[in-house]
Order: C-alpha cells, then structure tokens, then sequence
C-alpha cells in the first residue's frame, strides 16, 4: 500500500489528459441542443412532490419497559415530546458504535503503515477507541434508565448511518491510507462534538441534569479527540507537501449568524 | 495474428481453478486507469453473466445435459466474480452507470461498423442511438445530483449529447422483435455479435435493476426506472436476432466461442499488466471450455464443429471512440422507428401507432429522462463550472462571500 497520498501519476480524469479529444467533444456539446427546454431546478421539483408524499423514514419504537412507559406518560402529561429524547439518543449510541469500528481500522493501518512527525500513535488511537466504546455504553444505560430498547435503530440513527456512509468505506479500503482515514475521522469527530452539544443542551431542556452532566464528560474527551485527529492529519499534510508547520488558521471573525 | 481456435486446446477444465484471495484482486484505478480498462471490465462481467444465466435457462430444461452444465457453470462463475471484482469501491453506482453506457456505444458502434448482415448492422445502429441518449442523461443526473463531470468517467472519448430521446424511445413490446439471423447462412461472425450484444445489454438491465433502489433522489430512481425499461427493450431487441432453431449444443459451441473472441478482444486492447494478465488467462480458459463443449456436441449431434465455427476468429472489437461514425449515424438516423421488425422514419408511423399510444402512457405524468437533463448542455468541469465563470473572477475580485 502506498504512504504517500499526493503524488504526480497517470491520472485520466481530466480533459488535458487529451487535449485533442477534449475540445472536439466540448465543440459537439455545444452545437447540440438539449432535446428539452429547462434547467437543473426541476429535479429539485420532483423532489418537493415526493417530499409532500413522504412518511418520513420510520418511527421510534415504543417504550421497552413498564417503568419506560409510566415515564413516558408522565413527561407527556407534561407536555414534551419524550420520543425525540431516545430518537437522538439512539442516535448518538450508533454514531459512537460505529465510531469504535473506525478506529478499529485506523489502528490496523497505522501497525501496517506506521505513521509520521507529529503523526498518530497507537496509545492515541487506542485511546479514542475505548473512549467511542464507553460513550456507546454511557448512552445505552441512559437509553435503558429510560426504558427504551438501546437495540433499536431510530431515525436520527438511520439519518446519521447515511450522512456519515462514506466513513467506514475510506476506512475499510485498503487503497486509502492513514492520513486519507484520519480525514474520515476528522469528519465522524467534527460531527459527533456538535452531536454532543446539541444532545446535553436538549438533556437540560428536558431536564435531565444528571445525564447531560455525565455527557459532558463525553464531550470533553471528543474535544480532546477532534484535536488530536485534526492534529495528526495536518501535521501529515504539512509533511508531505514539505511545507513549514504555522499556526492553526481561524475565522477572522467570532462565528455570527449570516441573516 | 489471429487466433486459431481448433489449434489452440487452451486450459483443460481441471486445471482452471481459483483461491478467494485470487478473486478478489486490487481493482482498477477509477482515476489513472484508461476508460476503456473500465469498459472491458464492465462488458466481460456481461459476457460471463450471460454464461451463467444461458448455461441455468438450459439446465432447467434439460436433464441430460445438467452435469456438464454445472460443471462449466461453476468455473465460469469464477470468472465472473474475479472480473466484477476488479470494479473499485470508489466508484459508485452512477459512475459505474456511465461506464456501462460507454460500453453499450463503443462496443456496439465497433459491432455495428463491422456486421456483415445489413439489417443486423441496422439493428446494432438503431440501438446504438439509444444507448448514446442514456450516456447524456445520466451523465446530467450525475452533475446535477453530485455536482460531479461525466467526463471524468468517458474521459473525453464519447460525446455526451443528446442522442435519440430517451423519452421517444419507448415502444409496444412486439415492436422491439427483430427478424433472427439464419444459422445456415449467417456468417459466423453475425452469431458472435448478436450474443454479445445481447449478453452486453441484458446485464446492463440488471444493473439497473439492482442500483436503481440505491439512489435516494426521485427523479433518479425514476430515470433507472425508466432507462432500466429501455434496457429490457434491447434485451428483447437483441435476442430475438438470435437464430431459435438453433440446437441447445450448438449455441451451447456458439456461446463459448463468443467468450473467447471477447476476452481475446480485451487482451488485444488492454495496456495494464495486471489486467491483461487476466485477459490471457480467461482466454486460455475460455479456450479449454470451448474445445469441451465442442465434444459434448461432436458426440451428440454427429457432426463436426468446423461447420458452425469460423477456423480463426475475427478482428478482435475496437476498443476505442467512435465519434465520427455515432455522429453520423446520429445525424442520419436520429427519426427512425420500428414497425414490428421492420425500421421506418418515425414521421412515416401514423399518429394512433400502438407504440406511440404506448409511450404515451408511460409519460402522461412527466418524463424522467427530459427531467433531468432539461436544458443540459455537458460542458468541462460540470455545468456549474460554465456558472461560476459567469460571476466573474472571486480570486481578483474585492471580496470573497
């Protein structure tokens, strides 16, 4: 398997590739007519009309135990909307179950590949591992304390697998190398940071203080994990390209809402 | 030199064997291998599923030869894997998608300039319209959807223009027959193309088939819909060129023989080592599965081979574009039409034509393939490419938003 990531080969994709070839067929391209009149915009219609049709992707499933379902009942006398409490729950339990497999395969390119300056290490690796694997078991037992069934995949489950799909397949090729998976890891830990936030900021709107206090021990350590990764990964970008290590760019600007 | 197909004996069947790791090979590069390394992978995986899916229609309708069927069967399925397996996991399911539309033109287009038989060459042109629409509005979808260029896949050798619409391409089912070619007459070279394209263009359906319910977007799932409809138009198209009275043994020679002259044509073209390596050796086999067959049919019929079988196969297939000649076809036979077998300008149909009422049903609530590729023109770098131009220079500009 090859290290480096960037290097000069045979790459065809392009139209220099054939000069010739390329502005012949871009001439054809524009001598033809399309064969009807409209734009790009309507796919985006069909799209709205099924939208309108749509039953959504699936449902949570109701609650796994008697004391689940008294609490359930209670909180909607209250009324909220427990469900949408274990939607992301069972969220946040899947995204960090499958976060465990992408270090798994992290780890078993790093001992084949070795890593670089600045690089990851195996105790790092080994370490967000366990961390994924623990916050699994913190948001199961919380799943479980609320009666629901932490087997379940929920919605935001099903819509967080298909958001991150390309993940495990950058991490299980075996084409791809350490540092292209470390940046499918900067992308699961730049999303399951912001998946922490939202989740305790919704446990105290809920009023589930104890939770969101033991979930912010969870998002300390991705803070930490999102800083390694981003780490690791610039310093074997920076590496490669032979180019002095600088500080770490920012927005100029405290982020403020466009309007 | 052209290969001598009763001299060379090839691999006997006992020797042609595999290993899992030997299946599953490092893949081609989706982006530094030659576009037709793609469309060699894409057409022999069709070739080697017609093997399969021709050897199974047999065994379920005949006892006797049920043994040697599976036995052939099995070796074949091999193949199959290890020539699908070659397609990488980065290439996904719409870029594999233009792939298979590239074959469906350059592979037919090479078939249709060297048919001997005019009215199969007609065939092959006629069909050969169509395919070259489906290449245009996938290759939109693809631009649309993912903001991607289609010609990062054909890699500036196929136009991607509209061809005969997609939407007009629909027909009543009786009018997508063809007259077959006549096994005492029909060069042996008419049998080849007519099974290969037939074989080429059933595994295109079932690709479709299968992707189609991977694509999240409507408009995309209804245009596999759609051009996965087309795609059983030219399976039926195709097939019924093929000779019925033919016997069960003697397509049985026919079919390997086929097998041979593709991967014979693969390993002609094919400049990637390890991928020509593959081409060799499947030859070889092919070469050991043919001379097998070839005395199961001696045996059974009493006759000789040599009367169905050319002594030297054939120019292998051009592997390469064929623009001048798609686009002259295009210009001459973009209107034509089938009444039952026979081709007419589509002016010459009457209006109440049970194809035109057809097709007209099938469109009464919108045309997926005018949908997505309304108003599109392929230009380098994806239309958004041709949009971003027109804003004017950001990197010189006062600021960036």
């Amino acid at each position: 398997m090859k290290k480096t990531t960037s290097d000069i080969g045979m790459n065809k994709t392009g139209i220099g590739t054939s000069p010739i070839d390329s502005a012949d067929i871009t001439k054809a391209a524009q001598e033809r007519q399309p064969s009807h009149l409209g734009d790009d915009t309507l796919i985006l219609k069909v799209r709205q009309q099924y939208a309108l049709e749509s039953g959504g992707v699936g449902s949570v499933p109701p609650p796994s135990s008697l004391k689940g379902v008294a609490k359930t009942a209670v909180d909607m006398l209250k009324g909220s909307k427990p469900t949408v409490f274990i939607d992301k729950l069972g969220e946040r339990a899947a995204f960090e179950r499958t976060g465990t497999r992408l270090y798994q395969g992290a780890l078993a390119k790093f001992e084949v590949l070795g890593s670089w300056e600045g690089g990851p290490t195996r105790e790092g690796l080994e370490r967000i591992l366990n961390d994924e694997l623990s916050h699994f078991g913190l948001v199961t037992e919380a799943l479980v304390k609320l009666g629901a069934d932490p087997t379940a995949m929920t919605p935001c489950a099903d819509v967080a697998a298909v958001s991150s799909m390309g993940l495990p397949a950058v991490v299980s090729d075996p084409r791809m190398n350490l540092r292209d998976t470390l940046h499918a890891l900067l992308v699961a830990e730049l999303t399951d940071n912001a998946g922490w936030e939202m989740l305790i900021e919704l446990a105290r709107g809920l009023g589930h203080d104890e939770l969101a206090d033991r979930f912010q021990m969870a998002l300390d350590a991705e803070a930490q994990h999102l800083a390694m990764v981003r780490g690791w990964l610039s310093a074997g970008v920076t590496l490669e390209a032979r180019a002095n290590p600088v500080p770490q760019a920012e927005a100029t600007n405290a982020p403020t809402p466009l309007v | 030199m052209a290969l001598d197909i009763f001299q060379e004996k090839g691999v006997p069947l006992d020797r042609q064997v595999f290993t899992w790791k030997d299946l599953v090979r490092r893949p081609y590069s989706k982006l530094d291998d030659d576009a037709f390394t793609r469309v060699c992978v894409i057409y022999m995986n069709g070739i080697m599923a017609d093997a399969l899916r021709t050897k199974h229609a047999i065994a379920r309708m005949n006892r006797g030869l049920r043994e040697q069927l599976a036995i052939v069967r099995r070796i074949e399925q091999f193949e199959q894997t290890l020539i699908n397996w070659l397609n990488p996991a980065d290439q996904t399911p719409l870029e594999t998608t233009l792939g298979f539309e590239q074959v469906a033109i350059e592979v037919t287009a090479s078939v249709a300039l060297r048919e001997p038989d005019p009215y199969l060459a007609q065939t092959y042109r006629f069909g050969l319209l169509e395919d070259f629409d489906h290449l245009y509005r996938y290759g939109a979808l693809y631009d649309r959807l993912e903001g991607k260029d289609p010609n990062n896949i054909t890699q500036s050798y196929t136009d991607i223009i509209p061809g005969r619409p997609t939407s007009v391409e629909h027909r009543y089912p009786v009018d997508d027959l063809r007259r077959p070619y006549d096994k005492r007459t029909a060069h042996p070279l008419t049998k080849i193309h007519a099974m290969s394209i037939t074989a080429a263009e059933n595994q295109t359906h079932d690709y479709y088939m299968t992707v189609g319910p991977f694509f999240p977007d409507p408009a995309a799932r209804q245009l596999y819909a759609e051009i996965a409809a087309i795609e059983e138009q030219h399976t039926s198209m195709y097939e019924s060129l093929l000779d019925p009275d033919e016997s069960i043994l003697e397509k049985l020679v026919l079919h390997e023989a086929m097998q041979v002259y593709n991967f014979y044509s693969c390993l002609a073209y094919e400049k990637n080592p390890r991928i020509k390596e593959i081409w060799q050796r499947f030859t070889d086999y092919e070469l050991g599965q043919l001379h097998h067959v070839i005395q199961l049919f001696q045996a059974a019929e009493g006759r000789d081979a040599r009367e169905i079988l050319p002594a030297t196969l054939p120019d292998p297939i051009g592997f390469k574009e064929h623009r001048e000649f798609v686009r002259k076809t295009l210009n001459q036979e973009e209107d034509l039409a089938s009444n039952g077998p026979d081709y007419v300008r589509m002016s010459e149909l009457p209006r109440d034509h049970r194809s035109f009422v057809y097709r007209d049903q099938l469109n009464s609530e919108g045309s997926p393939s005018e949908t997505v590729a309304a108003g599109y023109q392929w230009t380098p770098g994806t239309e958004l490419a041709a949009r971003a131009q027109r804003m004017g220079s950001v990197l010189a500009g006062k600021k960036v938003h």
